[in-house]
C-alpha cells in the first residue's frame, strides 16, 4: 500500500518538474514559431539562469527576489545578442542548420561552466520568506514549492494572454504566419525576432532561477532536461501556447505518479508516451497537421 | 522539410569524371589505412575505423535522404553491449557476436525508425533524439549492462577460428577489412536506383510522392540499413575496445556523429571518414585538457555551420570539381 504523504508528495515534485516543462517547452515554442529554430541552447541557457542567480548573490550580494527580476533581464538581453550574431546570419537556411548551431553553442556554454565549476552542485539557500512550510493534514506542504508552482503558472498565463490576446501578440502570431506581409506593413520584424528570442531565453533562465533552489546549480543541470522538454514539445506539438503548458504540467504529473507506482520507468515514461502519441496522433496532442 | 546538403548533384554534374575520381580516392585511402598502423599507434587507428564506419552510415540518412538523426548513438551503444555480451556470457565466437549485435541493431532501427518517420524536419531529430535517450536509461537500469562499469574483459577470441585476434596486426587488418565492407555497401547503396530514390526524396519530398514512390518505405529502408551499418561498427568497436559502456549509447555520441559528418561534409564519400579520424584525433590529443574538448567541439560546430556547410571534403570537392 502506498502513503498519501509519499502519494502527494512525488505528486508535488510532479507539478513542479512539469512547471519548469511548461516554462521552457513555451519559450521553445515561441522561438520556432518566429526563427524556425529549434533551440537545443535552451537547457544550457536555463543552466546560465540558475548561475546568474547565484552569482547576483554572492558577488553583488542580490537576493532571491533581485535575481528573479535581474536573471530574465540579463539572460534576455544576452539571448538577444546571440539572435544578433549568430542566429541572425544562417536564418532562411534549412531548419536543422539552427539545431547544429544551438548545439554546438549548448556545448560551448557547458563545456565552459564545468571547466570553471566542475560537475558538482553549488548551493543556493531557499529565501527566507519562504523557508519553512505548513500541514495540508494529507501531506506537508513546502512553501517554496508551493510558490514555483503558482508563479510558474501565472507566468504561463501571462504569456499565453499576452501571444493571444494582445495587439503585441497578434503582430508576433502574423510575423509567424507570413514575416514578408508583416514588414510590408511597416512593422520591424528583425527587431521582432530579436525580442522573440530574447523573451524565449528570459524563459528559460527564469525556469533556472526558480530551479536554483530546488536542485543546486550544477553545469549540466540543463544537458538532460532539455530532452526530456524536446520530447515533451513533440507530444504536445509546437502549434499552439496553451498546448506547451497543459503538456508540460500534466508530463510532470504522470512522470510523479510513475515515480511512486512504478519508478523503474520514472526515467523513460515520457519518452514512452511520446511513442504511443507518435502511433496515435502524429501531429502531437495539440499539433496542427503538417 | 528536408536538409538539403551543399553538395548536391549540380556538383557531381561538374566533375569530370565521377567514377575515375571516386576510384581514385578509394586506393588512395585504402592504401592510407592499410599503412596506417606502420606509424600510427593501431588502436587509436581501430578506433578510428570504427567511427567512420559509424559516420558513413550516419550520413547515409542526413547526407542522402536528408534526415538528421541525433539518436545514432543507440544503435552504436546498443550493438556493443549485445556483442560484447555475446563474446563475454555465451562464449561466441567474435564474427557471431559482431553479428548479433548487427541483428540487434537492425530490430532497433525497424522499430525506432517506424516511429521516427512518422514526423518529419526538426521533429525527426527531436523523436530520434528521445528515443535515443530511453535506450540509455534502458541500458543503464538494465542488469546485463552493468551500469556504470559497463561490459569489461570482453575476450577478443578467434575470427573464423582461423585468425587469433590477440595478434595486433591481425586484428587491424580483420576491421579494416570491415570497415571496407561496409564503406562499399554504402557506396553501392548510394549508387543505385534505390540511393537515386533517396536523393529525390531529399531535393523534394512531395514530387517524389507524386511520382508514386512510397516514400516512408524508402525512408525506413535507409534508417534500417544505417542503423544496422551502426551496428557493425558498434560491434566491431566493442571487441576491438573489449568493452561496452554508456559512453557509447549517450547522446553525445549522437552529437560526435553528427559533427564529423558535418566537419568531413555531409553527402560527400569521404567526408565522414575524413571527419572521424580528424576528431578521434583530437579527442586523443586533447585528452588531458578535460572539458575543453567539448569546448572545442561545440565551436566547431558552430564555425561549420556559419562558414563551412560543405565540410572539408565537401569544400575541396568544389574547389577541384571533383566527385568524393
Amino acid at each position: 500500500m502506498i502513503s498519501t504523504q509519499a502519494l502527494f508528495g512525488q505528486l508535488l515534485l510532479g507539478l513542479i518538474n512539469g512547471a519548469f516543462y511548461a516554462l521552457l517547452s513555451l519559450g521553445l515554442a515561441v522561438i520556432f514559431g518566429l526563427l524556425n529554430i529549434v533551440n537545443f541552447a535552451h537547457g544550457a541557457l536555463y543552466m546560465m539562469g540558475a548561475f546568474c542567480a547565484y552569482f547576483l548573490l554572492n558577488l553583488a550580494g542580490l537576493n532571491y527576489w533581485w535575481a528573479l527580476i535581474l536573471t530574465p533581464l540579463i539572460m534576455g538581453a544576452f539571448g538577444a545578442l546571440i539572435e544578433r550574431l549568430l542566429l541572425k546570419r544562417i536564418a532562411g537556411l534549412d531548419h536543422l542548420y539552427g539545431l547544429l548551431l544551438t548545439f554546438g553553442l549548448a556545448l560551448v556554454i557547458q563545456g565552459l561552466f564545468q571547466n570553471y565549476f566542475g560537475s558538482s552542485g553549488l548551493p543556493y539557500a531557499i529565501p527566507s520568506e519562504l523557508a519553512g512550510g505548513r500541514n495540508l493534514g494529507f501531506m506537508f506542504l513546502p512553501n517554496y514549492r508551493a510558490w514555483v508552482i503558482a508563479f510558474s503558472l501565472l507566468v504561463c498565463l501571462a504569456t499565453w494572454f499576452m501571444i493571444e490576446k494582445t495587439k503585441l501578440g497578434a503582430y508576433l502570431r502574423a510575423a509567424t504566419e507570413n514575416p514578408a506581409l508583416v514588414r510590408a506593413f511597416g512593422i520591424n520584424v528583425p527587431r521582432m525576432v530579436t525580442l522573440t528570442y530574447g523573451f524565449g531565453v528570459a524563459l528559460a533562465a527564469l525556469a533556472g532561477v526558480l530551479a536554483a533552489p530546488i536542485n543546486q546549480v550544477r553545469p549540466l543541470m540543463g544537458a538532460d532536461f532539455i530532452i526530456v522538454v524536446f520530447a515533451v514539445v513533440v507530444i504536445g506539438g509546437m502549434g499552439s501556447i496553451m498546448g506547451s503548458i497543459v503538456t508540460g504540467f500534466l508530463l510532470g504529473v504522470i512522470e510523479g505518479l510513475t515515480k511512486v507506482f512504478y519508478p523503474e520507468a520514472s526515467n523513460t515514461v515520457v519518452f514512452v508516451i511520446m511513442a504511443i502519441v507518435l502511433l496515435i496522433k502524429p501531429a502531437g496532442l495539440f499539433g496542427r497537421a503538417p | 522539410m528536408t536538409i538539403s546538403a551543399p553538395t548536391t548533384a549540380t556538383e557531381t554534374a561538374e566533375a569530370a569524371h565521377p567514377k575515375r575520381d571516386e576510384a581514385i580516392a578509394f586506393l588512395v585511402m585504402t592504401i592510407l589505412f592499410a599503412a596506417a598502423p606502420i606509424v600510427v599507434y593501431p588502436f587509436f587507428m581501430m578506433q578510428a575505423l570504427c567511427f567512420a564506419l559509424f559516420a558513413c552510415a550516419f550520413n547515409l540518412l542526413i547526407g542522402y535522404v536528408g534526415l538528421l538523426s541525433f539518436g545514432h548513438a543507440m544503435f552504436l551503444g546498443a550493438a556493443g553491449y549485445l556483442s560484447a555480451h555475446a563474446a563475454k556470457v555465451w562464449g561466441l565466437p567474435p564474427e557471431l557476436s559482431i553479428l548479433f549485435g548487427v541483428l540487434g541493431s537492425t530490430v532497433l532501427g525497424v522499430v525506432t525508425g517506424a516511429l521516427a518517420i512518422r514526423r518529419q524536419g526538426i521533429y525527426f531529430a527531436m523523436i530520434t533524439l528521445a528515443l535515443s535517450q530511453m535506450i540509455y536509461f534502458f541500458c543503464v537500469e538494465a542488469p546485463f549492462t552493468h551500469g556504470e562499469d559497463g561490459i569489461q574483459g570482453v575476450p577478443q577470441g578467434t575470427f573464423f577460428a582461423l585468425l587469433p585476434l590477440s595478434n595486433p596486426w591481425v586484428l587491424y587488418y580483420i576491421v579494416l577489412a570491415i570497415f571496407l565492407l561496409g564503406f562499399f555497401i554504402i557506396y553501392r547503396a548510394v549508387n543505385s536506383p534505390f540511393g537515386e530514390i533517396l536523393k529525390a526524396i531529399r531535393e523534394n519530398e512531395p514530387r517524389a510522392i507524386s511520382l508514386g514512390y512510397r516514400v516512408d518505405h524508402y525512408k525506413l529502408a535507409a534508417f534500417v540499413l544505417s542503423a544496422a551499418l551502426c551496428g557493425l561498427a558498434g560491434g566491431t568497436k566493442a571487441i576491438v575496445a573489449q568493452n561496452a559502456s554508456l559512453t557509447d549509447v549517450h547522446y553525445s555520441m549522437s552529437g560526435e556523429v553528427v559533427l564529423m559528418t558535418l566537419l568531413g561534409g555531409m553527402g560527400t564519400i569521404y567526408g565522414p571518414v575524413v571527419g572521424a579520424v580528424l576528431l578521434v584525433a583530437m579527442q586523443n590529443y586533447l585528452a588531458q585538457y578535460g572539458q575543453w574538448v567539448t569546448v572545442i567541439q561545440g565551436a566547431i560546430f558552430v564555425i561549420c555551420v556559419l562558414l563551412f556547410r560543405r565540410g572539408i571534403v565537401g569544400e575541396i570537392a568544389h574547389r577541384l570539381r571533383l566527385s568524393l
